[in-house]
């Protein structure tokens, strides 16, 4: 998580609208994330946090406007998202142990040595000891432990995360946010959906607020910092 | 070459998570033996009768164990959105279908394989004598099965009533493909047993069509 074996890459989002059928999940969403900035998009359930990040996985194709990565040789608008994705649910599989799941999609991502790479990652999770454990017999703190090294395997410049704290035990959360502040630091961009403020939110250096899929509010570090995330949970 | 490397990791992920599971199998097995059974008792299986009736019975069977297991194909993929982390894995979705139908048609025929003696000895047919070919058309058959119904767990695992709306597409789709296996299947437990090359043909067009309309539209039936 610590070498730098990536090219930094931004993200821009341009006139994005999703419907699903008459209803608007996310409306003229215009936004440009540079390299390396750590972005926590807040809001209420339903304005549009989850549905932004997988437009921007590309995992729901937005019914007008376009996502596009920026990295230091121009825009990149593969099929494929380069980005590396945690969402809600851990995206791994109960019957699987923790290195069978690192290498089913080590594999599927071509990854030259998917053997080595797992072990890596897996000891930087902190499961060397339990890589032989299914994933049904964990507990929510470490499937999001495998979760997060999943999302790693390609050493992604660009990580999304919704709401990646849920379900977290204090102690589970501190880890997290010692990681994401590891990933920050790393260079990596990263955009995040938390619902409030925690230790995950500060290390954040833009917060964006959503309401009814519109940005209302985008602020850097600062004053109104705080109250995006504030209003946000009210 | 990505594609079949693809599917061959995801075939062998799916042949492990059933074989440490077993929930498949396990119930479909033990629910089209009963089925089998408990018809042995209602027909006379006198050889005769056992040949008119016993080839759509066999099929019938078949079509039961199929629905059985194509229910949960795509519908295990949401429990943790394992889905989404495959479509985000791969470039080519259609490598997720073969391996599913690969799976699929491989559960199916180790069914079969089960079936078929049970079906022999209660049903007094003799199913050796033209053995080879009917693993032909079974095989034939249960890719017909699988390919369809893969393609349909796909759509009607996005949907609300999602246990009803397999069955309900997959029977109408699926008559043709029964029509054939059960023809062929006939043909073949009679005395003097032919290969009917016509309903075999049939069936190899079927589900080449099926397949290259995966190909083509399988990614759109996995977007949200």
């Amino acid at each position: 998580m610590t070498t730098a074996s990536f090219t930094p890459t931004g993200i821009r989002f341009e006139n994005i609208d999703k419907r699903y059928g008459g209803l608007y999940a996310l409306r003229r969403v215009s936004l440009e994330i540079a390299a390396g900035e750590c972005v926590v998009f807040a809001g209420r359930n339903g304005s549009g946090k989850t549905t932004l990040l997988r437009v921007a996985a590309r995992l729901a194709r937005p019914s007008s406007g376009a996502v596009s990565f920026l990295s230091g040789s121009g825009e990149k608008n593969e099929a494929r998202s380069p980005a590396g994705f945690v969402a809600h649910a851990t995206m791994v599989y109960d019957e699987l142990t923790a290195e069978e799941n690192l290498l089913l999609f080590a594999r599927l991502q071509g990854i030259a040595e998917p053997a080595s790479r797992a072990a890596t990652l897996l000891r930087e999770v902190g499961l060397e000891e339990r890589r032989d454990s299914l994933v049904r017999t964990f507990s929510r703190g470490m499937r999001q432990r495998v979760a997060i090294a999943r999302a790693l395997l390609n050493e992604p410049a660009v990580v999304l995360l919704d709401e990646p704290t849920t379900g977290l035990d204090p102690q589970g959360a501190s880890w997290f946010a010692e990681t994401l502040r590891r990933l920050r630091d790393s260079g990596r961009t990263v955009l995040m959906s938390l619902h409030g403020e925690s230790e995950v939110s500060t290390l954040a250096t833009r917060a964006i607020r959503l309401d009814a899929g519109a940005v209302v509010a985008d602020t850097l570090t600062g004053a109104n910092f705080r109250s995006i995330l504030a209003v946000a949970n009210a | 070459m990505a594609l079949l490397s693809n599917t061959a990791v995801l075939l062998g992920k799916e042949l492990r998570t059933e074989f440490r599971s077993r929930e498949l199998l396990t119930t479909t097995v033990v629910f089209i033996l009963t089925i089998v059974v408990l018809f042995s008792f209602t027909f006379d299986p006198s050889v005769s009768e056992s040949r008119r009736f016993g080839p759509g019975l066999l099929w019938l069977a078949f079509l039961f164990a199929a629905s059985l297991m194509l229910q949960p194909c795509f519908l295990r993929e949401q429990n943790n959105d394992t889905l989404s982390a495959l479509r985000l894995s791969i470039s080519d979705p259609f490598a997720i279908f073969l391996a599913k139908l690969a799976a699929n048609t491989l559960f199916l025929l180790f069914t079969q394989v089960l079936l078929l003696p049970a079906f022999a000895i209660l049903y007094n047919v003799p199913v050796l004598a033209a053995f080879p070919q009917l693993v032909l058309v079974m095989f034939m058959g249960s890719l017909g099965l699988s390919v369809t119904g893969t393609a349909l767990s796909a759509i009607s695992a996005q949907a609300r009533m999602r246990e009803l709306l397999l069955p309900l597409l997959l029977l109408p789709l699926l008559t043709p493909v029964l029509i054939a296996s059960t023809e062929a299947t006939a043909a073949l437990l009679v005395p003097n047993p032919t290969m009917r090359w016509d309903w075999l043909g049939f069936l190899l067009a079927f589900d080449v069509v099926f397949l290259t309309a995966l190909w083509l539209f399988g990614e759109y039936l996995l977007e949200e």
